[in-house]
């Protein structure tokens, strides 16, 4: 690597090289700030705050004391119990963080391309279907094919879905916003009568029928940890997305129909077939998040499957500066809180919604870095913002 | 003689750059105080200073005798100072009366407005200073001409008594410019006094009582007009000798390279504005086009290079139709493009200059194999074409939004021309661009002219048409009004054929008639 390398600021890619620092500063503070003043929230509900944020720390990293318990056991008896005990919290973590990964990169995806997907939820909701029912559906094949297979089902059910607005904006002109509101009602319904109807198990409840054990991502640990392939999946997927945005001549195009589609079309690239390839892609991005989430965790798809993931993935997106990295790294913070609120609650006695707050002014911070640089005396340095989304008419 | 404003030791740092560098300036009442400089000179940082858009780290500023800090607009206004603004800040779909009032809308029976009182008042300033317009006419029925008055007549109408023009022929024919000259005598004669913005050095001679010349944010020098000629001018701007007057050899045109027939274009809002035009570029000629902006030059060349569909009509490039293809394969044959509006079609301004440099050819060997972005050869080709072009840039990996406005001009132009091509496309190529830029780019066209490429030049700017065409033809209208051999034409004649008049006397060509669809 020459001088030069070293020195060179990827500006366009967002986050990396030189730029690293300066891109991590604002979101770090951001979320100091945000549990900062979550504390106040938490006092004004008339809780401790250091027994509540402990909890929090314990619910979504782990317990010290179980981790020095259970190290000593494991190395004195050898018996892995109590640090598997240990590690509990932490693996939960990450198993949240898993479908925020898929589905925040689904939102980056479209935000680079100048689309805004708030498709996600209804993206994930049809691919965790798709892939519950080719999970449940089919019998007899090995796992290395029924796995892909339902996987490969969750992307294709999300890439429709996704796919329908993005060729209404192509063909039409109709904005994706409203159109992938609609398609996240459309799959919301659709969902609910496949429950009531033809995907329902037998027995009362509106939930499809377990999936197949050739169709399920393999565990790492035995029960009750869930922590499962679906993971380092997840992160292998946001590496290809961002090979995909910044090394090939097709991210190339994505990028430049979402900063400036003028300039685009002046070079000769058809921003129209952009738009349906790239909400295709963002579907199959939602949908896996979904697949995940069946395929990985609960095995069988039930009516409110979805904690909210499509939604706050558009968070995520603009929280990790729609780079792949800082979706990774959003993802797992949100992972973490999420994760940790449970316990925080459970012991703290602190409302769980406390999390929503912070995570509600964590993202209020984030998109308007001014506050953030403003409450700590931060040089405003003039970073090109990434352009979101462009407004209404386009 | 007392003077009305004087900047002293005016400083204004900005990351990295020092864009004002402890600048004296003095206006003297009743005269006209001419600014000249290139892009990035800090004229427009100073000038924000001054109307109080940004605080100065040093200097003072002192009006009629007093120092003063102006903390905005409004402050700058109430102490005289208006601003005409290159780009007018004016409503098309309200009147004249409405557009002054805006801001500081005086009301009579509580609430409402009165308007009358308003046109009154503007047509006092109109009579006073011969300015002639009606101020119950839209903005929008106006011509440009006419609309910059009406930005004058808003400062007026504040009281202004200091005005600031920032580049106020950028737009107007000749014509139009000689009649905004007999406005700013009058205004001067009634005790204003005016701050004069442009790079056009032969105006500043014409009309200035003093010109201070800025160059990389300090003041090189004062010079009174009786002392300057356009060539002293050019190089205290620059800072070295400017060769002012584009030498080229007689065009050697061969066969037709681009050849349009019978075009008709409509705009985005689907009125007519190419109304019919024939003409064909040879290999090896620059052909002109002239004409006030806004008269079908911009939709002519977005039919040419794909970006707007034509309405009927033909266009062959090297005897194959293009009428009916994509950008992308127009470009592909060989057509280069330089867009009127370079940050809106030409540039990525959030990518870094080595994307730019590649954006049309980002797909093709060598910089993609399959679908894998070269980076190493992007990055070698960027390097190159910087070097060749003299793009200044701290390196090729800065967005090229940061870059001056003659840079990124640069970078559209190395792009355009490393690859091969039989047909340039210049759509006001040196728009708001410094004399050095404008120097190197027209050589840059001729020389491209001399391997035998076809160049079609779209400019309002009169001058740069007669430097560089060998053959002219006039838009008005989204007509073509004439196609003239460039040795024997004259500004007025042009001046005359650009606002609609043929100077024979011949009949306007009928507007707004379409022929029956062709196909």
């Amino acid at each position: 690597m020459t001088e030069k390398d070293k020195n060179k600021t990827k500006s366009s890619e967002g986050i990396g090289g030189g730029a690293l620092r300066e891109a991590l500063r604002v979101p770090a503070l951001a979320v100091l700030t945000g549990l900062l003043i979550g504390a106040i929230a938490i006092v004004a509900s008339g809780s401790n705050v250091f027994e509540a944020y402990y909890a929090l720390f314990v619910g979504s990293f782990g317990d010290p004391v179980r981790f020095y318990n259970g190290f000593q056991q494991f190395f004195s008896t050898g018996e892995t119990a109590g640090l598997l005990r240990a590690i509990y919290p932490f693996t939960e973590s990450l198993v949240t963080a898993t479908p925020y990964i898929f589905a925040g990169l689904s939102v980056a995806l479209g935000f680079r391309c100048g689309l805004f997907n708030i498709g996600a939820e209804g993206q994930f909701f049809i691919g965790a279907l798709t892939s519950a029912f080719v999970g449940y559906s089919i019998t007899g094949l090995p796992a290395f094919i029924h796995l892909p297979l339902a996987i490969l089902a969750g992307m294709a059910g999300g890439a429709l879905w996704g796919m329908i607005p993005g060729y209404l904006k192509a063909r039409f002109g109709a904005h994706e916003v409203v159109n992938t509101i609609m398609m996240n009602w459309i799959a919301f319904r659709l969902s609910d009568w496949l429950l009531n109807g033809p995907m329902k198990a037998s027995g009362f409840r509106p939930v499809t029928p377990n999936i197949e054990h050739t169709a399920e991502l393999p565990r790492f640990f035995p029960d009750p940890l869930r922590l499962n392939w679906g993971f380092l999946l997840a992160l292998a997927v946001a590496y290809i997305v961002y090979w995909f945005l910044f090394k090939t001549t097709i991210g190339f195009e994505i990028r430049s129909v979402g900063a400036n589609p003028d300039a685009a079309k002046y070079a000769g690239m058809n921003i129209i077939r952009n738009f349906v390839m790239v909400m295709a892609l963002a579907g199959a991005l939602a949908g896996m998040a979904g697949a995940s989430q069946v395929l990985g965790v609960d095995h069988w798809v039930g009516q409110g499957f979805s904690a909210g993931y499509g939604f706050d993935a558009i968070a995520l997106a603009l929280l990790g500066k729609s780079h792949p990295a800082g979706v990774v790294l959003a993802a797992l913070l949100f992972g973490f809180l999420r994760s940790g609120a449970t316990r925080m609650q459970s012991i703290a006695g602190v409302p769980i919604d406390i999390i929503s707050i912070i995570q509600g002014l964590v993202i209020v911070f984030i998109a308007a870095p001014d506050i953030i640089r403003w409450l700590y005396r931060l040089k405003s340095v003039k970073v090109e913002e990434t352009v979101l989304t462009r407004g209404w008419g386009r | 003689m007392t003077n009305v404003l004087e900047l002293r030791g005016i400083t204004k740092r900005f990351p990295g750059v020092l864009a004002n560098d402890h600048i004296d300036i003095t206006l003297r009442e009743g005269k006209i105080l001419a600014l000249l400089g290139e892009n990035g000179a800090g004229k427009s940082t100073l000038m924000n200073i001054l109307y109080g858009l940004y605080k100065p780290d040093e200097g003072k500023i002192i009006v009629r005798g007093e120092e003063v800090e102006i903390h905005g607009p409004n402050d700058a206004i109430a102490r005289g100072i208006g601003m005409v603004h290159q780009h007018f800040m004016l409503v098309p779909v309200m009147t004249v009366t409405e557009n002054v009032m805006l801001g500081v809308e005086p009301t009579k029976n509580g609430p409402f407005l009165d308007k009358t009182k308003v046109a009154a008042r503007i047509r006092e300033i109109s009579d006073q200073y011969g300015l002639e317009v009606d101020p119950d006419a839209y903005i929008k029925d106006l011509p440009v001409g006419i609309q910059q008055r009406v930005e004058i007549i808003k400062v007026l109408y504040r009281s202004a008594d200091i005005l600031i023009l920032d580049e106020p022929t950028a737009v107007l024919t000749p014509q139009e410019v000689e009649g905004l000259f007999k406005i700013i005598r009058s205004l001067i004669e009634k005790g204003k006094s005016i701050i004069f913005i442009t790079h056009k050095l032969k105006e500043v001679l014409k009309i200035a009582d003093d010109i201070t010349v800025l160059r990389l944010g300090k003041v090189v020098g004062s010079i009174s007009p009786q002392d300057a000629t356009p060539e002293i001018l050019a190089s205290m701007m620059v800072g070295r000798e400017v060769n002012l007057v584009v030498t080229k050899q007689p065009a050697q045109p061969k066969e037709a390279v681009l050849e349009v027939k019978d075009l008709y274009v409509r705009d985005e809002r689907q009125n007519l504005t190419v109304n019919g035009i024939s003409f064909d570029v040879r290999k090896g000629e620059v052909l002109g086009v002239a004409g006030v902006q806004g008269n079908g030059q911009t939709e002519l060349v977005y039919a040419l290079t794909g970006l707007l569909p034509i309405e009927s009509g033909e266009i062959h490039l090297l005897g194959q139709p293009i009428h009916r293809t994509t950008p992308r394969s127009i470009l592909e044959r060989g057509v280069a493009h330089i867009p009127e509006d370079r940050q809106r079609h030409g540039l990525i301004l959030s990518f870094p200059v080595h994307d730019n440099l590649v954006l049309c050819t980002y797909y093709q060997p060598p910089f993609a194999k399959g679908i894998n972005l070269q980076e190493k050869v992007i990055y070698e080709n960027a390097e190159a074409l910087v070097k060749q072009f003299d793009v200044r840039t701290p390196s090729i990996f800065v967005n090229v939004g940061g870059l001056s406005g003659g840079n990124q001009q640069k970078v559209i132009v190395a792009r355009e021309f490393s690859r091969p091509i039989q047909l340039l496309i210049a759509s006001q190529p040196t728009r708001g661009l410094d004399v050095g830029s404008i120097e190197y780019i027209h050589s840059q066209i001729i020389k491209k002219r001399d391997e035998g490429t076809g160049v079609l030049l779209v400019s309002s700017e009169l001058d740069e048409i007669l430097a560089l065409s060998d053959r002219i033809a006039v838009m008005y209208k989204g007509h073509i009004m004439d196609i003239l051999d460039a040795g024997k034409v004259n500004k007025e004649y042009l001046g005359l054929l650009m606002a609609g008049v043929h100077p024979e006397g011949a009949p306007l060509p009928a507007e707004g008639t379409v022929p029956e669809k062709v196909f």
